[in-house]
């Protein structure tokens, strides 16, 4: 029987408390009376997954069963979530490889042979044919990769992608060609947290700037309370609105998956633990991953951490008409993540791990640091954000590891050109979006090698636009201060000098919040 | 008799000064082939021949160059040793001269050409391009490209020289005298972006931004319908000065490909053990350094069919992108005596030194007196580093 999460208010007896930062962590005294909100334990998984797989596609939501959507002769297309879920990556197999496997079955069974696979990537960077590999499985990367049939996005290939019409509010709707074309669009998803899945997963998936600039753009992010909460998010209604001009044209088979918090494998798995229970075997592994991550090169640290396979349990899985079956997919998700925060708080406090969505297998350069401490985890709330208006947020990581070349071009000119004038969202991209995204070699990069999209740091920078709206000090613990003063926030050395110079902001005495993650946790802030 | 800073013939000086001027600090003015001696003053005596009290003379890229032993060869033969620099001068008149009485405040134009050396004008001098002057080494002058590298004239670098009346030109009431040294290398900067062939909104690049990349920065501001100028600047001042000067952007050297490469949509290759370079870029690249890394980041910088344009005297360079963007390398010496419309350098740099930023440059000249000339050469090596945009000799000066 799973634990829900908790409250922890922090007193004499408290031992400090483990906080991430980058590629690794330290132990924390927090000041008496912080808040510290832990995540549920992993709920109940489904016992039998290939069972439920199969019992989803045969008895759906609101959608005949997909034997009976599947057709001799048809045009079948399966999209997939890419890289950037799960984090860290799902040991394989990967749930993604088992669904496509029974409606790879099922369309066999059916026969249908005209059947591809497309990675929903939008702009995120092309999935090496190893991580097409990993989500696939090895059948079917062998059965379809070598013939062009299983692929990557193209959100920059204008001969396939196909414009289904206009919104009520005139957003354009773009997305592949080889999808909008196909008697059957089946898309498999994972929802890690609950910003994913729904319409957002063809709708943004599968689409281009010419749809993404709708709802990519400061003005919606700033009015998404939060963009974690679909019912009050301007992204996610933009996303819904354009999913059901798709719906109208495309026939789209969703299956939305969602998984428990067991992120951490073995021997790492004292970081899901709550600190005052942790066995001797557990401090023994703090203490000997803790030295070993000290002497460590960061070369060898980034391989430590991004080597890591998470032991996930599948807790949920539907499939059928995309909105109940994201209705049931969210439950199942707030059900694994929700904890109950009374009221807000002066400063937040937040660890930013290792490992986001956008540097799977590299580097967490400042921008992607801010976008997972004031993106993802500063809108991890439902109802009101844990931090109250006008407070701080204290985020621990290095500022460190740099750009990685391959990866994240653009983002090396955002951070040394754009920032370099302004910091505000709304200046940025008023000023700079249109250059970056029509950057013929921005455009290059993102269409021949492994780089995210020229607009990409704009959209990381958009994702934090609501947190640098919310509140009036931003402050790195341990981070390097010129990347922290280039992004126009500040470094502190320790926590408590962090809270000093908070002081001005906040008060001497200020109430404290941490939210203990990873793993993911969604504060339900009454 | 006068004090002056002489210039000699010195192997070992000058191998030690190329091996080690210029990479080690403090030692680039102790191992120069330069001397202070008294000696006899300059003396022309022939008509409309002058001699001059210098009030400031300034240490320019090229004297750095042949002081630390760095000149091509190339040039031996258009100099005569032993020789006082100093061809950015500020000076006096000690005489009348022609139609200007003695006193008067004058700045040199450096190039002498035939006017100077007693001879018929050339076909180049005929037509006002006095820098491309033929008869650079006969005449009644020993041979010398400029003053400031000929024997017979003397140099800035001393107490006193001898000059041409085609030479002078009156500096204005109200400039200073380091307002006034900069008027020669403005001139200079002048016929560098007449020669830049910049039309319409071109694009242009400053590689470098000492006193040349600025001054340069200015003249194109003031004299071209360039667009967007970006500006090569390792240190904060100067990036101030570039943009005070008319620069729409300023990059450091590391930067400057990735900048270029997205104000113009340009595609950045990486080829194996060399330096990247752009497949699209600027239209029109100034080098103003002319050190190997500088004339490479302009000739990689640049569109193919643009136009790389040598204001610094160039060291030897991987000219591949030359041939293979076939760019227009255009070579910009000294200036011309007619550069537009009938005009002369000097006269346009006269005006264009009044600039307030120019002005504002001119107070943080950094006059020596000519017996502390190894801490000004140390100085004029590090100029940058320094906050220092111009170096130069006050031989008024006795502390």
């Amino acid at each position: 029987m799973s634990r829900p999460g908790f409250v922890l208010e922090v007193d004499d007896r408290t031992p400090p408390l483990l906080v991430h930062e980058g590629l690794g962590f330290r132990m924390e005294d927090f000041p008496l009376g912080t808040r510290v909100v832990y995540p549920p334990e992993p709920i109940v998984c489904v016992p039998d997954v290939d069972e439920a797989i199969r019992e989803a596609l045969l008895h759906p939501v609101e959608s005949e069963p997909l034997p009976e959507l599947l057709k001799p002769g048809m045009r079948l297309t399966i999209a997939f979530d890419d890289v950037s879920l799960t984090l860290p990556t799902m040991r394989a197999p990967d749930v993604r490889q088992r669904i496509i496997e029974q409606v790879l079955t099922m369309a066999a069974d059916a026969g249908v042979d005209d059947v591809a696979l497309i990675s929903a990537n939008a702009f995120h960077r092309r999935l090496t044919p190893k991580e097409l590999q990993h989500i696939v499985g090895e059948r079917v990367f062998r059965s379809f990769y070598g013939q062009g049939l299983l692929t990557n996005h193209d959100a920059e290939d204008h001969d396939n992608l196909s414009f289904l019409g206009r919104t009520e509010q005139d957003e354009h709707v773009v997305i592949n060609k080889r999808a909008a074309e196909s008697d059957l669009l089946v898309y498999v998803n994972v929802t890690l947290v609950p910003m994913e899945g729904g319409h957002k997963s063809v709708g943004i998936g599968l689409s281009s700037y010419r749809s993404l600039r709708h709802h990519h753009n400061n003005e919606t992010m700033v009015n998404s309370r939060s963009f974690m909460d679909h019912k009050n998010s301007e992204l996610h209604a933009s996303a819904w609105r354009m999913g059901r001009v798709i719906g109208e044209q495309v026939k789209v088979f969703q299956i939305e998956t969602s998984v428990d918090n067991n992120v951490f494998p073995k021997p790492y798995d004292f970081l899901m633990k709550r600190e005052w229970e942790w066995s001797v075997r557990d401090q023994a592994s703090m203490l000997g991953v803790r030295r070993g991550l000290a002497v460590a090169p960061q070369r060898l640290r980034h391989k430590i951490f991004h080597d890591l396979r998470a032991p996930y349990g599948l807790t949920g899985i539907n499939a059928g008409a995309v909105e109940p079956v994201h209705e049931l997919t969210i439950a199942k998700v707030h059900e694994q993540q929700l904890v109950e925060v009374q009221g807000q708080s002066d400063v937040l406090v937040l660890g930013v791990p290792y490992l986001g969505p956008y540097n799977v297998s590299s580097s967490m350069n400042p921008i992607l640091a801010t976008c997972m401490g004031l993106g993802y985890y500063f809108n991890s709330y439902r109802g009101q954000p844990v931090v109250r208006r006008g407070g701080a947020v204290i985020l621990y990581h290095p500022l460190d590891e740099g750009f990685n070349q391959l990866h994240h071009p653009s983002y090396v000119d955002f951070y040394e050109e754009v920032l370099a004038e302004s910091t505000d969202p709304a200046v940025v991209g008023q000023k700079y979006e249109a250059q970056f995204a029509e950057d013929p070699w921005y455009i290059h990069l993102y269409r021949t090698s492994h780089a995210y999209h020229g607009v990409h740091p704009f959209y990381m920078w958009y994702w934090a636009a609501h947190a640098m709206d919310h509140v009036d000090d931003v402050i790195w613990v341990g981070g390097n201060r010129r990347a922290a003063a280039r992004m126009g926030f500040r470094a502190a050395s320790t926590l408590l000098d962090a809270l000093e110079m908070a002081s001005d902001t906040v008060g001497a005495n200020p109430s404290i919040t941490y939210l203990h993650n990873p793993p993911q946790l969604i504060a339900d802030v009454r | 008799m006068m004090l002056a800073l002489e210039l000699f013939r010195s192997l070992p000086r000058t191998v030690a000064g190329k091996t080690l001027g210029g990479r080690v600090p403090m030692v680039a003015g102790m191992a120069a082939p330069l001397r202070l001696v008294t000696i006899e003053p300059p003396r022309v005596d022939r008509p409309s021949w002058v001699r001059l009290r210098t009030k400031l003379s300034g240490i320019c890229g090229s004297d750095l160059g042949a002081v630390a032993g760095k000149t091509s060869l190339y040039f031996s033969a258009v100099v005569s040793f032993p020789f006082v620099p100093g061809h950015e001068v500020v000076a006096e008149l000690m005489d009348d001269c022609d139609d200007l009485p003695k006193g008067t405040r004058v700045v040199l134009d450096p190039v002498l050409c035939c006017a100077p050396r007693g001879l018929e004008l050339c076909e180049e001098c005929t037509a006002g391009r006095t820098n491309r002057c033929t008869r650079i080494t006969v005449g009644n002058l020993a041979p010398g490209l400029q003053t400031g590298f000929c024997t017979t004239t003397g140099g800035g670098w001393s107490q006193q020289l001898s000059a041409h009346r085609s030479q002078l030109h009156v500096v204005p009431e109200g400039y200073s005298d380091e307002q006034a040294v900069l008027i020669e290398p403005m001139s200079c900067a002048v016929h560098t972006a007449l020669r830049a062939g910049v039309t319409p909104n071109d694009r242009v690049l400053v590689s470098g931004a000492g006193s040349v990349g600025l001054l340069a920065t200015l003249a194109l501001r003031s004299l071209t319908p360039a667009g967007e100028i970006i500006v090569v600047a390792k240190h904060g001042h100067q990036r101030e000065l570039a943009v005070a000067l008319g620069a729409t952007e300023v990059v450091t050297p590391k930067e400057v490909l990735r900048r270029v490469r997205r104000l113009s949509g340009a595609f950045q290759l990486e080829p194996d053990f060399s330096r990247g370079y752009l497949l699209g870029g600027v239209d029109v690249a100034v080098d103003a350094v002319g050190s190997r890394e500088s004339l490479e980041t302009a000739l990689h910088a640049t569109r193919a069919g643009g136009r790389v344009v040598l204001s610094g005297m160039p060291a030897a360079a991987d000219l591949s992108a030359a041939w293979f963007r076939e760019l227009e390398i255009v070579g910009t010496y000294a200036s011309a005596r007619d550069e537009v419309s009938g005009r002369g350098a000097f006269e346009i740099a006269t005006e264009l030194v009044a600039h307030d930023a120019v002005a504002q440059l001119a107070k943080s000249v950094a006059p020596y007196p000519l017996h502390r000339w190894r801490e000004a050469i140390d100085h004029a090596q590090s100029a940058g580093r320094l906050g220092t945009v111009k170096v130069a000799f006050d031989p008024r000066k006795r502390g």
